[in-house]
C-alpha cells in the first residue's frame, strides 16, 4: 500500500529542497531557484494526482475510453505561467538590488543597511545636541 | 447591468488598467484611474445595498453551472469588504498626484497608476470569488503589483523589502496552492460552496488535516500576523507613502477576509474550532502580537516604521475576536476592518503630506509641525485617538465590542490584557504629540506650509469617517453584525 | 532528485542555473509520460527555456560566484522537515496514484471529459476548460503576466540617450562579424519558427497548444533574433512603445469578448451568445481570447528580455545609471 504513495513522497522531497533552498541560502539568486525548484515541485505533486491508470493524453479521439483528469492540467498552466512571472519580477528586483547595494549576498545586505542605520542615529543624535 | 455587478466590480479597473497604458499622459491617467476606482466604489454600494436586501447574489461566469464554472458569490461578508477596499482606493487616489510628483521619477507615473489599478484589481477579485483556485491567481495579480510599487520606494532599502515580500508572499501563495490542491484532491471540487458541502464527508482524513494547515498557514504569512510578520515593517517603510496608505488600510484586510472564508465557510466552524485547537492558538498568538508590536512601535524613530508595527498590533486584535468564534467576537473583527481602514488610511496619507512638506517622517523631522502644519497633524492626532480607542471615534466602538465578546465569554483576563494593549498605544501617539507640540523645530528659518488642499481633503474626509462612525455606529454595526450571523448560519 | 540536491549543493550559479533548465526539462518529460502533454510543453518552454535564459542574463550582471557563508541552515531544516512531515502525514489518507475511483475523477471532471465535445466542441479537453469552462482563471494568469510585464518595465527600463545608441551598434557590428554562419542559419530559422508559432496558436483546438505556448514561441524567436543581432538592432525592428501597446491590446481583447458576451444578453465570458449558433460562438469565443493570450504573452516576454538585455548591456559600458541616490 505504501508503494502506493511513493510518488507522492518524491514529490515532498523534491518541494522540500526547494523550500530549504530558499529559506537557507543567503544568494538571492539561488533564493529564486530554490522557489522555482519549489513551485516545480507543486506542478508535479498536481499533475500526478491527474493520472488515472491506463488513461490516455486528454484530447478526444475516437476508441478511448480513459482520459487523465484535464482540471489539474489547466490548474497547472495557469500557476506556471505565474511562477515564471514572479520569477521575472524577482529578477529585475535582483539587478537593481546588485546596483543599489553591489552585492547580492543577503547578510551583506542587511549589514549594510544595520551599518546606516547606525549613522542616521548618530547624525540625529548630533543634530538634537545642536539644537 | 444590475445582474451584472459582480463582474463588473472586478471588471472595471481591470480593464482600465491597460487602458491607462495608453493614454499615455500622467495628469490623464490619474483622471481615468480616478474615474475607475469611483466607479468601482458605486458598484460597490449597489451591490452591498442589493446584497442587504436580497441576500446572496451568485453570478455564473461564461454561463457555466457552479462547480464547473467559475462563480462569483457575493454575500453580507464580501459586499463590506469591497465597499470598504473600493472606498479607501478612491480616496486615497485623490491625493495620490501631488504625492508621487515628489516621490517617483517622471516617466514612471504612469506605470504607477496601472499597477495601482491592477493592485485595486487582484484584492477585488480575491474578495469577490467563489472559487478556491481563483483566489490564487487573484492573489496573484495582487501580490506581484504589490512588489513592483513598493519597490517603486525613493531609497535602496525599499528594494530589499520588495524582495524580502516577494519571497515570503511567494512561499506563502505556494502553500495555499498546496492547501488547495489536497482540498481538490479529496472532494474532486474547487468551488467554495461546493467544497463546504463535501469536505464534512471528509473531514476525518489526515489529508484534510494537512490541507487546512497549509491554507491557514499561508494565509497567516499574507496577514503578517505575528511571529510571521517580519517583512512588513519594512515594506510599509520604504514604500512610497500613497502606497503605504493603500496597503496599510487594504491588503491586510483582504488577507483577514481569507482567513475568514476558509475557516468559517469552507471549512466550517464545527471542523476549523472542534477538530483543531486553533482558537487557542490564534487567541495567544493574537495578544503576543499585540504586545510585541505596540513595544517595538514604541521604539521606532521613523513615524511610518512606528504605524507599521501599530497595524501589526491592530491584526493582533482582529485575530482575538477572530479566535472567540462568536457572533460579538466576530462582528467585533469585522468592525475592526473597517475602522483599522478608516484611521491607517487617514494616518498614512497625513504622513504622505508631510513627506511631500518635509521630506522625511523621523521622528526629529516632526519637531513643531504642530503649529506649521496644524491640520496635518490634528489628522494624525485624531486618527492616533482611535488607535488608542477613545470614545468617540471608531476605534474606541470596536474595541467596546471586543470586549463585550471576551466578558461574555468570561474571560477577564484577556480583556484587561487587551486595555493593557490599548495603554502601550498611547505611549507611542503620545511621543508624536509631544515632539510635534511641544518641541521647537530643528531650524526656525525653515517655514514649513501647510500640505495642499488635495492631500487635506481626502486626509479630512477619512478623518470625518473617523468620527462620524465613532458616534453614528448604525451603518458598519449592523453590516458586521449581520455578516458575522451570516457566517455562523453555516452557509455560504 | 539527484538535480535537485546537486543544486542546493553547488555554489557556481552558472551551473545552478543549468541544473535549473535541465531541472524544467526533466519535469516536462514527466509531465508527458503523465499524460499532461499541454503542460509539458509550456512548461518545457518556461522552466527550461525562458526562466533559464532571464536567470543567465542576470548572472551576467550580477557575477556567478555565491558566498560561502549558509547562515541558519538548522531552523531552516527544522521548518523543512516539519512542513515536509506535515505533507508526509497528509499523504496517509490520499487516493493512491492512478486509482481511478479517486474523488477528483468522479465529481467535476467527468462532466469536461463527456460533455465538453457537444458544449464546447473543441476535441482538446484542456483547451475547452481553459478557454470556457475556467475562462476567467486564464483571464486572471494574462493579468498577471501583463502586470509581471509593467513591474519589470517600472523596475528596469532606461531613459535611452541616441549617441550610446551608435557606440552600441559599432561594437555589436564589429563582434557579431565571426558569428557569419551562425547569422545566416538563424535567419533562415527565425520564419519558421515564427510559423511554427502560428501553427501552434491555431492548432491549440485540437492537439497541445493554445495561446500561451504559442506566444512564447514567438518570443523566443524574436529573442533569438536579439542575441545574434544585437540589442539596437531588434529594438529598431520591434518599437517598445508599441509591443506596450500590442501587450495592452491582448488584455483588452480578451476582455472585451466578455464585454460584448454581456451586451449580447449572456453572462462574462458567454461565448454562446456571440453567434448565433452556440458551437459556433464557443469557436469565435476561444480563438479570439487564444489571441488575446498570444499577444499579450508574447509582448511581454519580449519587453521583459529587453530590459533585462538592456541593463546588461549599459553595464558593459560601464554606466550604471546611478538613480539610486546612496541614501
Amino acid at each position: 500500500m505504501l508503494i502506493d504513495l511513493f510518488n507522492h513522497w518524491i514529490v515532498i522531497t523534491l518541494m522540500m529542497c526547494g523550500l530549504y533552498m530558499v529559506i537557507a541560502h543567503g544568494n538571492l539568486i539561488k533564493k529564486l531557484v530554490g522557489l522555482a525548484v519549489f513551485q516545480t515541485s507543486v506542478f508535479i505533486f498536481y499533475i500526478s494526482m491527474a493520472k488515472v491508470d491506463g488513461g490516455t493524453a486528454p484530447i478526444l479521439a475516437d476508441g478511448i475510453v480513459h482520459y487523465s483528469n484535464p482540471l489539474p492540467h489547466v490548474l497547472i498552466l495557469t500557476a506556471i505561467v505565474v511562477g515564471i512571472a514572479t520569477t521575472a519580477l524577482g529578477l529585475s528586483l535582483v539587478v537593481r538590488i546588485k546596483e543599489a547595494y553591489g552585492s547580492i549576498e543577503e547578510e551583506e545586505i542587511q549589514q549594510q543597511d544595520i551599518q546606516h542605520q547606525k549613522n542616521n542615529a548618530h547624525t540625529k543624535v548630533k543634530l538634537e545636541e545642536e539644537a | 447591468m444590475i445582474a451584472h455587478l459582480p463582474i463588473l466590480q472586478v471588471i472595471l479597473p481591470l480593464m482600465a488598467a491597460p487602458l491607462c497604458l495608453m493614454l499615455k499622459r500622467p495628469q490623464l491617467v490619474w483622471v481615468f484611474a480616478l474615474i475607475a476606482s469611483g466607479l468601482a466604489f458605486v458598484v460597490s454600494v449597489l451591490l452591498l445595498q442589493q446584497v442587504m436586501t436580497t441576500g446572496v447574489i451568485s453570478y455564473e461566469l461564461g454561463g457555466w453551472q457552479a462547480p464547473w464554472g467559475i462563480e462569483y458569490r457575493i454575500d453580507k461578508l464580501n459586499a463590506f469588504l469591497l465597499l470598504i477596499i473600493s472606498g479607501i482606493s478612491t480616496i486615497v487616489l485623490v491625493a495620490a498626484q501631488t504625492s508621487i510628483e515628489k516621490e517617483i521619477p517622471k516617466d514612471k507615473h504612469v506605470y504607477f497608476y496601472v499597477l495601482y489599478l491592477l493592485s485595486l484589481t487582484g484584492m477585488l477579485g480575491i474578495v469577490a470569488t467563489g472559487d478556491a483556485f481563483n483566489v490564487f491567481v487573484f492573489l496573484e495579480v495582487s501580490s506581484l503589483s504589490a512588489y513592483a510599487l513598493i519597490a517603486m520606494g525613493q531609497k535602496r532599502q525599499a528594494l530589499w523589502a520588495s524582495y524580502q515580500y516577494l519571497i515570503m508572499g511567494t512561499i506563502g501563495a505556494t502553500f495555499i496552492l498546496i492547501g488547495i490542491g489536497l482540498m481538490y484532491q479529496m472532494t474532486g471540487t474547487l468551488n467554495m460552496y461546493d467544497l463546504s458541502q463535501r469536505l464534512p464527508e471528509v473531514a476525518q482524513t489526515r489529508t484534510v488535516f494537512a490541507a487546512f494547515a497549509f491554507v491557514v498557514v499561508g494565509v497567516c504569512l499574507k496577514l503578517a500576523m505575528f511571529p510571521l510578520h517580519l517583512w512588513l515593517p519594512n515594506a510599509y517603510t520604504y514604500a512610497p507613502s500613497i502606497v503605504t496608505a493603500f496597503f496599510a488600510a487594504t491588503a491586510t484586510k483582504v488577507a483577514v477576509y481569507l482567513l475568514i472564508r476558509f475557516t468559517f465557510s469552507v471549512f466550517g466552524v464545527s471542523f476549523s474550532f472542534t477538530t483543531i485547537p486553533l482558537e487557542t492558538l490564534f487567541m495567544a498568538l493574537g495578544l503576543v502580537g499585540i504586545f510585541v508590536a505596540s513595544t517595538s512601535a514604541i521604539f521606532q524613530s521613523n513615524v511610518k516604521r512606528l504605524f507599521a508595527f501599530s497595524s501589526i498590533a491592530q491584526i493582533g486584535y482582529m485575530i482575538v475576536g477572530f479566535s472567540l468564534t462568536t457572533v460579538t467576537g466576530l462582528t467585533a473583527t469585522l468592525l475592526h476592518l473597517f475602522n483599522h481602514a478608516l484611521m491607517k488610511g487617514a494616518i498614512f496619507l497625513a504622513l504622505a503630506a508631510v513627506i511631500y512638506r518635509v521630506g522625511s517622517v523621523e521622528l526629529t523631522n516632526l519637531r513643531g509641525l504642530g503649529r506649521q502644519m496644524p491640520l496635518t497633524m490634528a489628522a494624525i492626532v485624531i486618527g492616533g485617538l482611535s488607535l488608542i480607542g477613545v470614545p468617540l471615534t471608531v476605534g474606541f466602538v470596536s474595541k467596546w465590542y471586543l470586549l463585550i465578546a471576551l466578558i461574555e465569554e468570561g474571560l477577564w483576563p484577556v480583556a484587561v490584557l487587551i486595555l493593557l494593549g490599548s495603554m502601550l498605544a498611547v505611549v507611542y501617539v503620545w511621543r508624536i504629540v509631544e515632539v510635534a507640540y511641544f518641541k521647537e523645530p530643528l531650524d526656525k528659518n525653515v517655514i514649513v506650509k501647510e500640505a495642499p488642499l488635495s492631500f487635506l481633503i481626502p486626509i479630512w474626509a477619512l478623518v470625518i469617517a473617523n468620527i462620524y462612525f465613532g458616534i453614528d455606529t448604525r451603518l458598519s454595526v449592523q453590516v458586521a453584525e449581520a455578516a458575522a450571523q451570516s457566517l455562523f448560519g453555516g452557509a455560504l | 532528485m539527484v538535480v535537485a540536491f546537486a543544486i542546493i549543493r553547488m555554489k557556481d550559479l552558472f551551473a545552478v542555473v543549468m541544473l535549473l533548465g535541465i531541472y524544467g526539462l526533466l519535469s516536462a518529460s514527466f509531465f508527458v509520460a503523465m499524460d499532461a502533454v499541454d503542460v509539458a510543453f509550456t512548461e518545457a518552454a518556461v522552466g527550461a527555456g525562458i526562466s533559464t535564459l532571464l536567470m543567465l542574463v542576470v548572472i551576467a550582471i550580477t557575477g556567478r560566484k555565491e558566498k560561502a557563508n549558509r547562515h541558519k541552515p538548522l531552523p531552516a531544516l527544522l521548518i523543512v522537515l516539519i512542513t515536509g512531515g506535515l505533507l508526509v502525514y497528509g499523504t496517509l489518507d490520499m487516493p493512491h496514484f492512478g486509482a481511478a475511483d479517486a474523488p477528483i475523477h468522479n465529481h467535476v471532471a467527468p462532466r469536461y471529459i463527456d460533455d465538453s465535445m457537444a458544449e464546447v466542441g473543441v476535441p482538446n479537453i484542456v483547451t475547452s476548460v481553459l478557454a470556457s469552462y475556467r475562462a476567467f482563471d486564464t483571464f486572471g494568469e494574462v493579468v498577471v503576466i501583463f502586470t509581471a510585464g509593467i513591474g519589470v518595465l517600472t523596475l528596469l527600463s532606461v531613459a535611452r540617450r541616441k549617441e550610446d545608441d551608435e557606440e552600441a551598434t559599432a561594437i555589436n557590428d564589429s563582434m557579431h562579424e565571426q558569428h557569419l554562419v551562425i547569422r545566416i542559419v538563424a535567419k533562415i530559422l527565425i520564419p519558421f519558427i515564427l510559423l511554427f508559432a502560428l501553427y501552434v496558436q491555431f492548432h491549440g483546438d485540437f492537439g497541445p497548444g493554445g495561446g500561451f505556448q504559442a506566444g512564447v514561441i514567438f518570443a523566443a524567436a524574436i529573442i533569438l533574433y536579439t542575441m545574434l543581432f544585437g540589442l539596437n538592432t531588434a529594438r529598431k525592428v520591434i518599437n517598445q512603445t508599441f509591443i506596450q501597446l500590442i501587450a495592452a491590446i491582448g488584455v483588452l481583447l480578451y476582455g472585451s469578448v466578455g464585454i460584448v458576451s454581456l451586451m449580447n444578453g449572456g453572462n462574462f465570458f458567454d461565448y454562446n451568445v456571440l453567434a448565433s449558433d452556440p458551437i459556433a460562438g464557443q469557436h469565435l469565443g476561444i480563438l479570439l481570447i487564444e489571441w488575446g493570450v498570444g499577444c499579450t504573452v508574447a509582448s511581454i516576454m519580449i519587453v521583459i528580455f529587453f530590459n533585462f538585455a538592456g541593463r546588461r548591456e549599459l553595464y558593459q559600458h560601464n554606466q550604471v545609471p546611478q538613480n539610486q541616490e546612496p541614501s
